[in-house]
């Protein structure tokens, strides 16, 4: 404990920056460095390089077998990296067992201690500290905890006489009373459903933000990502593919996965005709140029193109097209109507399947368009975005 | 419809109901007159109405307190082999290995306890492992026709029985709950002792039990083992009934077992009851 600390120390005088100094405690509450997980031949977690800011609320998020729960357990210590490192507090804790950590974890089915009562199972933490703790501070900080998840009454409850929900309030009772440096949480609200599910997003946010504690979280849900992160921590395959604010990942999403994963979008090829400052003249397929956001160092000439299916609009083709927008001829293929928004399926001459979502506000005026009917895609300059990797 | 309901029910309770009756009732009820008669002149039992046969029941001390002291120890003894066993099959073993050797703890059930019991006779005999420990110096130990020997036999014979229900407690038990322990605080002894154990009490107790019961009515292993000289319940009542034909005295000693393993069983429903709430999985009885 006394090495992290003294690294805090240190740390003090240097920069803020997250990215140079290499051990500030203060900022940086845990970190992957290079963390490799093999399980014989399956690569679960492939050189893991991530750090988890004090206080903040990080999402894992990726599709099935793609290493979050790896990623989780090597910070809970039921895993330790086959290669790598893993630090909490700016200390390595590779050989240290979960027991000592100073984490705790909402188990993705609770796993709640069934020969226990609900106050049982959460004082079960207190109970473990040695030298043991009062009695009645235990019960107090029991009655406490059990407050805070708004099920006073239930104390003497047996688990199994307890809703799904209920038993999930239990899982975070028991893990928030013993005060972890990290909280977290395994796909927690799975076994919800939908409108519960909602709530206890709800509700855990704001025990994140009157707890500070630091909650990182597994979901392959993005709609929980990108409603409760701070950060999220795109993975596949065992890999990170890219870290950043729910923001940041919708609008400047660098590969197809990412952009595919967060949102839909549409990703075409574009042959780059010009570049100036951010900004590339990309050629499309069909020859019509559109202007959309570079990364400042690309020296790539054929890439591809990212448009959220909001972005773009239909007109007529005897419509006028509007100033700074692109006009793509397309027909359309599919429509579905989904109250708020109509989304458009459309297949465009030299480019391919587009989508495109128009809000119900700008249907009601300029009226929508049958399946069949020849169409212009609008697209309006600096919506696109080339996208950094090519996978 | 209520009525096709209550005669379908009916048919399907008739024949375990004939045979609880045939089997069970039928024959403690017997046992139960016969226990206030008396032995006829030539053997066998001869009507009447006396408590005499009860008054006797000291004569058989010894027996009643070989059964009643070598069955509870026999039970825990099996306990103490079969637990850590059937936690080693349960929680250690790769699923490969799994099948296997939970079908090496049934093998011995193929042979008759009688053949394996005489095993046991050659190797507490004097040319088995006593004749080993003279190797070592200690001189004229001996194992055969001693409680002890009934104990191993014991042990020996009803060990599957106690593994098999632990084992299910345990492979049922939920890993995950002992990485929560873990992940609360909790170094693996303890989680061993708070989480573990109390969860496959439910194993422990149904095989304690099937276990104690069964050693109640044992007379095999300490007729062979004991050689005559360690007497069970079970061993009287062979005598009674067969040898010297005293059916009336015979069924108040049947009567004074079954009275001792109701308290046993009725005990053992509270201990069920206490450990394991309501949950539905506490064993057999
Ligand atoms: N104990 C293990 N033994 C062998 N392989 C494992 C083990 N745990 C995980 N894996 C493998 O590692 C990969 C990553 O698993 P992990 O559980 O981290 O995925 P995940 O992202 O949490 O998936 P999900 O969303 O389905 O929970 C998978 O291919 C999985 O099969
Ligand atoms: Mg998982």
């Amino acid at each position: 404990m006394l090495d992290g600390y003294a690294d805090a120390g240190n740390t003090m005088t240097q920069d803020h920056d997250m990215t140079q100094s290499p051990t500030d405690t203060r900022q940086t509450v845990a970190e992957f460095v290079g963390a490799t997980k093999r399980f014989g031949e399956v690569l679960a977690a492939d050189r893991i390089d991530l750090r988890i800011r004090r206080g903040e609320f990080l999402s894992f998020l990726g599709p099935s077998g793609c290493g979050k729960t790896t990623a989780l357990r090597m910070l809970a210590g039921f895993e330790s990296p086959t290669e790598g490192e893993v630090l909490i507090d700016g200390r390595e804790v590779g050989g240290m067992p979960a027991y000592r950590r100073p984490v705790n974890m909402v188990f993705q089915h609770y796993a709640l201690f069934p020969h226990m009562t609900v106050a049982e199972n959460v004082g079960y933490g207190l109970r473990q500290r040695r030298p043991r703790l009062p009695k009645h501070e235990i019960a107090d900080r029991v009655i406490r905890a059990l407050a805070t998840v708004r099920l006073d009454d239930f104390a003497q409850r047996r688990i199994w006489e307890l809703s799904g929900g209920q038993q999930q309030r239990v899982a975070l009772a028991r893990a928030i009373i013993n005060e972890p440096k990290i909280l977290l949480l395994d796909e927690p609200m799975a076994a919800l459903d939908a409108k519960l599910r909602g709530e206890m997003q709800r509700e855990l946010l704001d025990l994140q933000r009157s707890l500070g504690i630091t909650f990182v979280l597994v979901t392959h849900d993005q709609e929980e990502a990108l409603s409760m992160s701070d950060r999220i921590c795109i993975m596949g395959h065992g890999r990170i593919i890219q870290v950043g604010t729910p923001q940041d990942l919708y609008d400047r999403p660098r590969s197809r996965y990412v952009a595919d994963f967060v949102g839909k979008a549409n990703i075409v090829e574009g042959q780059i005709a010009a570049r100036h400052s951010g900004w590339a003249q990309a050629a499309l397929g069909n020859g019509v140029h559109v202007l959309v956001q570079d990364e400042p160092d690309d020296t790539r000439t054929h890439v591809d193109i990212a448009i959220r299916p909001e972005a773009l609009s239909l007109v007529r083709r005897s419509d006028p097209t509007p100033a700074a927008t692109a006009a793509l001829p397309a027909m359309v293929t599919h429509r579905t109507f989904l109250g708020d928004h109509t989304e458009y399926l459309l297949t465009a001459e030299g480019i391919g399947t587009l989508q495109v979502n128009a809000p119900r506000a700008a249907e009601r005026v300029a009226g929508g368009h049958d399946v069949g009917a020849y169409v212009h895609v609008l697209w309006p300059e600096q919506t696109g975005l080339v996208l950094a990797a090519d996978s | 419809m209520a009525m096709t309901q209550f005669r379908a029910r009916a048919l399907l309770l008739t024949p375990a109901g004939l045979w609880y009756a045939a089997l069970l009732l039928l024959p403690l009820a017997v046992v139960l007159i016969f226990s206030f008669g008396e032995r006829s002149a030539i053997g066998g039992y001869a009507p009447g109405f006396t408590l005499e046969q009860y008054a006797n029941l000291p004569a058989r001390f010894a027996a009643f307190r070989n059964t009643m002291t070598l069955a509870p120890l026999g039970t825990v003894a099996s306990l103490l082999i079969a637990y850590p066993l059937a936690y080693f099959l349960a929680v250690r073993v790769s699923p490969k290995w799994k099948t296997m050797l939970l079908v090496l703890v049934i093998v011995p059930f193929w042979t008759s306890i009688l053949i394996r019991s005489y095993a046991w006779i050659f190797l507490l005999g004097g040319k088995g492992i006593p004749a080993l420990l003279a190797q070592i110096g200690l001189d004229d130990v001996r194992l055969l026709n001693t409680p002890f020997a009934v104990l191993v036999g014991i042990v020996y014979g009803y060990l599957p029985l106690m593994v098999f229900p632990i084992y299910v407690a345990l492979e049922k038990l939920d890993k995950r709950l002992l990485e929560a322990a873990a992940d609360l605080g909790t170094p693996p002894w303890r989680a061993f002792l708070q989480i573990t154990l109390p969860l496959s009490m439910p194993g422990v107790l149904t095989g304690s039990m099937l276990v104690f019961i069964l050693l109640m009515g044992e007379f095999l292993i300490p007729a062979i083992l004991g050689g005559g000289k360690v007497f069970f319940v079970g061993n009287a009542l062979v005598d009674l009934f067969l040898q010297s034909r005293n059916w009336a005295f015979g069924s108040a000693v049947a009567v004074a077992l079954v009275v001792i393993m109701l308290i046993t069983v009725a005990l053992y429903t509270r201990a069920v009851k206490r450990f394991g709430a309501s949950r539905d999985d506490v064993g057999l009885m």
